[in-house]
């Protein structure tokens, strides 16, 4: 009876308001009214809150009116033997509960500033289990995941599951899907994240398992999570909240599971998270709600037992998700691709500055290799000892009618997260300083090398089967070979690297478009020039080649480029057209090589933003992983928002880390007289930043004659303000000085 | 009073009414068997003596000339080959049915249309703040409507958009609206508000409405002898007035009503005559305008009148509506009705009626009779509503005066308590009721202040869950038995999971049989109808108000079309229009804006053309071609609802809807292909 439902919620909206309007009272009483209140490092102020209402609370003062509107939301009770229709006034009293959730989560980061620990990864030793809100830096780096569907989406899970077995049980299956877990809440006094941590199993955003907070009210950090992506990659504005919620119906594929006795503060959350199309699944017998419409197909499914409610909740919410099945002995999937392999785990591992560890793809001819053959040539995992090493290279060869070396290192490049996806198997590196670490747990359950191979083949086949037919694996563990193998190697990304590096827009008529994030930011496409990397930094122009021959109809589509307007400044008549109809009218066209004059526009999902600092004469540019103060007044945080959703806004350009020593890199903006020395504008960059493109930043400012550049690029050590860095250029004497004015 | 008494119960042995055959309503029967017994004739038993004239039923007289009336019945065998019927002029069977039809739209469409003229002026006059007792009360609802008709809702100062004054914004609205009665140029303002195709068709039809009289007066001029003789020539001029009201006085109608005395919201209340309470002063409204009405509710609510109410001896005052004035005063203050159209000289037998307050349409001027049987005071209100009876007192309401007249009506109501007589017999039935919905309450409760969307409609829809929408409206007709037909047409139809938007005495006929409460879903309904009744806590029949909320129903099933899924016209939609009982001119004019706004309408009874097969296939086949809907007629009640059941079905199939939805599971690539 849905009437009970609507019933028990109503009353629960007004428990849970009135107790944080006490709860904020009391707050008012013990600090003052300005008090400062913000979830670490996010734009977004409390962000249910402001994406909905467009209200920013940042003081306890400002707490007072989004709690006003959480009590006008509230319904009267349904009483009566006839009553009035109450499914309105459920949703309104669901809100009312998430709004006022919001401000107590809130409120325990002011009177408790350290209860989260804002990192990816719990602190289990020191007890800090629980992460609360994500912040930007989370948000974006997840949030691409989301965009371009290596998450399909989450399940929030509230509560605890009878028992730890069962916790893992449901976990792992979510993990097999690719879904983000988001946990909150207890269930007598335990929580899933509990039954995890006893059953072994890794927790942090890295296995995609997030101990979001104890409470029923830390649930709302998953809403808050999705609707800053809907502000920060679909690029809706603060107080839209009917677009706001509508994205999330579409396009979010999210929703509870309720673990443990529904009691009224939980109904009414999962009355509020119906708003956003959400559905709740329960293993306890409460009412159904089953008709569809607010969210897509059922609102509340009850009974469903454990061994099914992962199957059911996907179903319910509308999602389609592969599991993958690859004959190995271990889990595999993409939920696994950030776990650890910590030293009291390690079983063995290879390369990591132990041994030499080396990756290689090659082309072979079609009758050269077997299809599927995998040797693993020299001792196996199961031949050594615990904490011992060996030395390994790992060689695919490749062969398909349509497979060209081009290709090579894009299916090279797949080796790091495929084997990464093996449950207790870590990868680090790429190339010739690869590192792979096996646990422990993984040999036991019978990992070997072999299964490596298995895995590239079988993910090699699916992910590219359009372009290879056949696959063959070679795992060399003597020292001899593998050496022989790395010399090779060497070669091969030598001259690799110097044909991507030497390939010019000029020399291809055809670029490539990139609407990868259009399921999230529908307004945006990007255009990946050889020169002009995709902006997230994941994709350059070879990948987007790749990946339209493996998929024509996909995400990635060519652009002939046709007549250039603008050598200079990079504007292409065929790619304006493409833009124009592309972006549905709202963008006429931009320039590849300008931050100034019709710059590109970006869907919010850039690595790092560039800005022009008018007072230095010259260019800024900050990376999404750096939350700190920069010279242009904004953290990338608040220029991401300013920024994203596809807008166009001159003086400002998203673009990806290895683009900034690309040489057509802002040329337009560059000095007059060189053809490409656009990188000599830059005058300020967070040091991480600087540090991590240093020797390449060298290696350009060699070619543009300033062999010293990189010591006159001022980073937040040197200050972020105008004043201070203009200071430290005319000390360092930095060329943009001598350039003419930037804003022309 | 005494002696009239015996007047009445004199010898004469009329043929009287069976009270089992003529209604299903058991408060009904007790009333007319009472009056039976105390002599008094109800309409009833009039139906009983007087039968319908033959060759009128078939709309085939003609007495728009002296030289008539020309009599041109349909031969008992039908017409094989040439129809040679004609009048003296020469006119046609088809011409005689067709004038005969649009003047009945004219009739129809003037009623809806003067009484919206009213509400317009008591606006524009409240607007003004002319007037002390009327004030905008939804501002919300202003803005809106302003919108609708291109009104500046902001204003810019300095470069800075802030809202505008709702007062000024008010005047505009009201001004607007007035000239929409007689504007000169343009078309009527409130077309526009139709899906856009359904606009092109009227376009394409020729068959815009200039302004809401032009067109009545229009159609008395092309039925005067010897104008226009082609019947679908004037079926086109029938068509724009029905349209002038549909889309034009009866939708401003409820849109100033709601402004000026608020948006109606689900509300709890009664219906039917156990709703009077002998130790109450009970006051009976009866008639259409609300502007009255609702002056009424508030004097009788008002501690002066309640005092003195009580020092004469009652307990309270008990409001109560008949007919339409009943569904104003229900809808927006939860005002039981007493009863339907058919029930307005029962509520007199009662013998506790104080006072019956009329203002306009469908108020039997046999009231007058039957109230002289009792002590109960019969006021008409309206200066164009008198009657000729020297019992009725006229208290001429004027607006300007309107707490004053309230109070001058509601006391004299008062003062008549102490006059009843010995033998009050109220029956005892009444049932439970949750009416007041609209356009924007559904909205509401199809998902919240946030999600609030008719797209949750749709998608029940899409997924068969609620197989369509019916609008069942209209009157009741002493031709059929009381109120059986309404019911028996709603019934069969919520069986078969189609919801019902029910206004006027049909839907006072709903709550008197309890079908507009939550619980009936589970009782009355398919499974997928009852599973979404219960999910949003709806009754299976809405409630919408009063006949000139007709508009809302209109408006409805426009956002129906905006919300998407269902195509893109209201034609293309699954849904279907019905009158089970219908009798008045104003019924003719509903319809007719009803089919001419693409829903397939039919009626039960009687028809007014069927003296006429060629005319007749116009309206009920080439309307279709025109516009999308047409019209039916049909008696048995459950045929009536099932022919509407496989338009609804054909439409479904039309849409691609008419099979089970297979559950879409979304990957990437389908996420990819979302439309922004």
């Amino acid at each position: 009876m849905s009437k009970l439902i609507a019933f028990a919620a109503i009353q629960g909206g007004y428990k849970v308001v009135s107790q944080v309007e006490g709860e904020l009272h009391k707050a008012l009483q013990s600090y003052d009214a300005s008090t400062k209140v913000e979830f670490p490092n996010t734009g977004y102020f409390l962000p249910v809150i402001y994406s909905l209402t467009g209200l920013k609370v940042e003081t306890l003062e400002d707490m007072k009116k989004p709690l006003e509107f959480a009590r006008k939301l509230l319904p009267p009770h349904i009483k009566g033997k006839h009553h009035l229709p109450f499914l309105g006034p459920l949703l309104d009293a669901g809100m009312a509960a998430i709004l006022a959730y919001e401000i107590r989560e809130g409120l325990r980061i002011v009177n408790n500033p350290d209860f989260y620990y804002p990192y990816e990864d719990p602190d289990i030793e020191n007890g800090k289990i629980w992460l609360g809100p994500a912040d930007d830096i989370i948000l974006r780096k997840r949030g691409v995941e989301f965009v371009d569907g290596s998450a399909p989406g989450f399940a929030a899970i509230v509560g605890a599951a009878p028992d730890p077995e069962t916790a893992k049980m449901i976990v792992e299956e979510y993990q097999k899907r690719n879904l983000y877990i988001f946990c909150a809440a207890q269930h007598r006094g335990i929580s899933i994240i509990d039954q995890l941590m006893e059953a072994d199993v890794q927790i942090g955003w890295n296995t995609r398992i997030v101990p979001f907070g104890p409470d029923i009210s830390s649930a709302v950090f998953a809403l808050g999570f999705a609707n800053r992506a809907a502000m920060a990659f679909g690029g809706l504005q603060p107080g839209d909240y009917k677009k706001i919620l509508k994205y999330n119906k579409d396009r979010i594929f999210a929703f509870v599971n309720a673990l443990g006795d529904i009691g009224t503060e939980w109904g009414v959350a999962a009355a509020g998270c119906v708003n956003w199309g959400f559905p709740t699944l329960a293993d306890t017998d409460i009412p159904e709600i089953l008709p569809t419409g607010i969210c897509t197909y059922e609102h509340v499914v009850a009974n469903v037992p454990h061994d099914e409610i992962v199957q059911r909740s996907v179903e319910v919410r509308g999602l389609k998700v592969q599991v993958s099945e690859i004959d190995i002995p271990c889990s595999f999937g993409p939920a696994y691709e950030g776990e650890r392999v910590r030293g009291k785990d390690l079983h063995s591992q290879m390369g990591g500055g132990k041994t030499q560890c080396t990756e290689l793809a090659k082309m072979a001819d079609m009758k050269e290799i077997e299809d599927g053959k995998v040797e693993v040539v020299g001792k196996d995992i199961t031949d050594i000892g615990e904490g011992e090493t060996l030395p390994l290279g790992i060689y695919v060869q490749i062969a398909g009618r349509e497979f060209q070396p081009d290709f090579e290192p894009i299916l090279e490049r797949q080796i790091h997260h495929l084997i990464n996806y093996i449950q207790g198997v870590m990868h680090i590196g790429q190339r010739d300083i690869s590192w792979i670490r096996v646990s422990k747990a993984a040999v036991e359950k019978g990992f070997t090398l072999k299964d490596i191979g298995v895995v590239l083949h079988a993910k090699m086949h699916q992910d590219f089967g359009k372009v290879l037919d056949k696959i063959q694996v070679t795992l060399y563990t003597k020292k001899e070979d593998v050496d022989k193998m790395t010399e090779r190697a060497r070669a091969e990304y030598k001259q690799r690297d110097e044909r991507v590096e030497n390939m010019k827009d000029e020399d291809v008529e055809t670029y490539y478009s990139c609407t990868l994030c259009q399921s999230f930011a529908p307004n945006h496409v990007c255009s990946v020039s050889p020169e002009r990397t995709g902006l997230c930094g994941a994709y350059n122009w070879m990948d987007c080649k790749a990946s339209y021959e493996i998929n024509p109809t996909g995400p990635n589509q060519p652009i002939k480029k046709g007549e250039i307007i603008d050598p200079r400044l990079g504007q292409w008549k065929g790619v304006n057209e493409f833009v124009k109809q592309a972006s549905r009218g709202a963008v006429e066209g931009y320039n590849f090589y300008s931050i100034v004059h019709d710059p590109m526009t970006t869907c919010g999902c850039c690595e790092c933003i560039a800005a022009v600092l008018p007072t230095c004469n010259g260019v800024m540019t900050v990376n999404r992983e750096f939350t700190g103060d920069t010279p242009c007044g904004m953290k990338f945080t608040t220029l991401a928002g300013v920024m994203g959703g596809g807008a166009k806004s001159p003086g400002f350009v998203g673009h990806s880390k290895f683009n900034i020593t690309q040489r057509k890199f802002i040329r337009g903006d560059g000095p007059p007289d060189m053809d490409e020395g656009g990188l000599l504008r830059i005058v300020w960059m967070p040091k991480m930043l600087k540090e991590e493109i240093k020797d390449r930043i060298d290696s350009r400012a060699k070619e543009l004659g300033e062999p010293d550049f990189y010591d006159k690029i001022a980073d937040e050590t040197v200050g972020t303000t105008e004043e201070e860095v203009m200071e430290f250029l005319k000390e360092k004497d930095h060329p943009a000085l001598r350039l003419e004015s930037i804003v022309g | 009073m005494a002696e009239e008494k015996e007047k009445k119960t004199a010898p004469k042995k009329e043929k009287v009414a069976d009270p089992q055959a003529a209604t299903i309503d058991v408060a009904s029967r007790e009333m007319i068997a009472r009056a039976q017994k105390m002599g008094v004739d109800t309409i009833f038993d009039r139906a009983e003596s007087m039968k319908p004239c033959n060759i009128g039923a078939q709309g085939t007289c003609c007495k728009n000339c002296g030289m008539g009336p020309c009599r041109l019945p349909l031969p008992k065998s039908g017409i094989e080959g040439e129809d040679t019927r004609k009048g003296l002029c020469g006119a046609t069977a088809n011409t005689i049915a067709a004038r005969n039809f649009i003047r009945m739209i004219a009739g129809g469409a003037a009623a809806h249309s003067d009484h919206g003229r009213n509400v317009a002026e008591v606006f524009l006059s409240a607007a003004r703040k002319e007037n002390d007792d009327y004030r905008i009360k939804d501002t919300d609802k202003l803005v809106q409507v302003a919108e609708a008709m291109d009104i500046a809702t902001t204003v810019e100062v300095d470069g800075e958009t802030s809202d505008r004054d709702h007062a000024e914004i008010a005047v505009e609205v009201g001004e607007k609206a007035l000239a929409e009665w007689g504007k000169p140029e343009g078309e009527l303002l409130g077309l526009k508000r139709a899906p856009k195709p359904l606009y092109e068709k009227w376009e394409k039809q020729g068959v815009k409405p200039r302004n809401i009289d032009r067109e009545i007066v229009e159609i008395m001029h092309r039925t005067h002898m010897g104008v226009d003789q082609d019947y679908k020539n004037l079926m086109k001029q029938g068509t724009r007035a029905a349209l002038a009201d549909g889309w034009g006085g009866s939708m401003l109608a409820t849109d100033l009503q709601d402004i000026l005395f608020g948006t109606p919201y689900p509300l709890q209340s009664e219906a039917n005559l156990g709703i009077m309470k002998e130790d109450h002063v009970n006051v009976i409204v009866h008639g259409h305008e609300p502007v009255l009405s609702e002056m009424i509710v508030a004097a009788s609510q008002s501690k002066e009148m309640l005092d003195y109410a009580k020092e004469k001896g009652a307990k309270g005052i008990q409001l109560g509506g008949i007919c339409c004035t009943a569904n104003e005063i229900l809808q927006r203050h939860g005002i039981p009705p007493a009863g339907t159209f058919m029930q307005q000289e029962l509520a007199i037998i009662t013998g506790a009626c104080d006072a019956m307050v009329v203002d306009v349409q469908c108020i039997f001027q046999n009231l007058a009779n039957v109230s002289k049987c009792f002590h109960t005071k019969l006021i008409t209100t309206h200066p164009i509503a008198k009657m000729e009876q020297d019992n009725v007192i006229h208290i001429e309401f004027d607006e300007h005066y309107a707490m004053e007249d309230a109070k001058r009506i509601v006391k004299m109501a008062i003062d008549n308590f102490e006059n009843r007589g010995a033998d009050v017999m109220i029956p005892r039935q009444k049932a439970t009721q949750i009416a007041g919905f609209g356009v924007e309450s559904i909205q509401y409760h199809l998902g919240g202040t946030f999600r609030g969307d008719y797209y949750t409609l749709n998608d029940n829809i899409i997924n068969g869950r609620i197989r369509g929408i019916a609008g069942v409206v209209g009157c009741n007709n002493a031709r059929t038995k009381h109120n059986e037909g309404h019911i028996a047409v709603v019934k069969e139809l919520i069986k078969n999971d189609v919801i019902v938007l029910t206004t006027g005495c049909n839907g006072i006929a709903c709550a008197m049989e309890g079908l507009l409460t939550p619980e009936a879903a589970g009782v009355y309904c398919g499974a997928g109808l009852a599973e979404v009744c219960e999910t949003v806590g709806i009754p299976p029949v809405l409630h919408m108000g009063s006949c000139v909320d007709n508009s809302r129903i209109l408006l409805a099933a426009t956002e129906v079309v905006n919300a998407g899924g269902l195509g893109s016209d209201i034609s293309e939609l699954p849904v279907a229009g019905s009158a089970p009982e219908w009798m008045s001119e104003k019924a003719i004019s509903i319809g007719q804006y009803f089919v001419a706004s693409g829903v397939y309408t039919v009626f039960g009874v009687t028809f007014p053309t069927s003296g006429a097969p060629v005319f007749q296939d116009h309206l009920f086949k080439d309307m279709e071609k025109l516009y999308g809907g047409m019209w039916d007629y049909e008696t048995d009640p459950v045929a009536h609802a099932q022919k509407m059941i496989a338009h609804i079905d054909a439409k479904r199939k039309a849409l691609g809807i008419d099979k089970a939805r297979e559950r879409v599971l979304m990957d990437m690539a389908d996420r990819q292909q979302l439309e922004a």
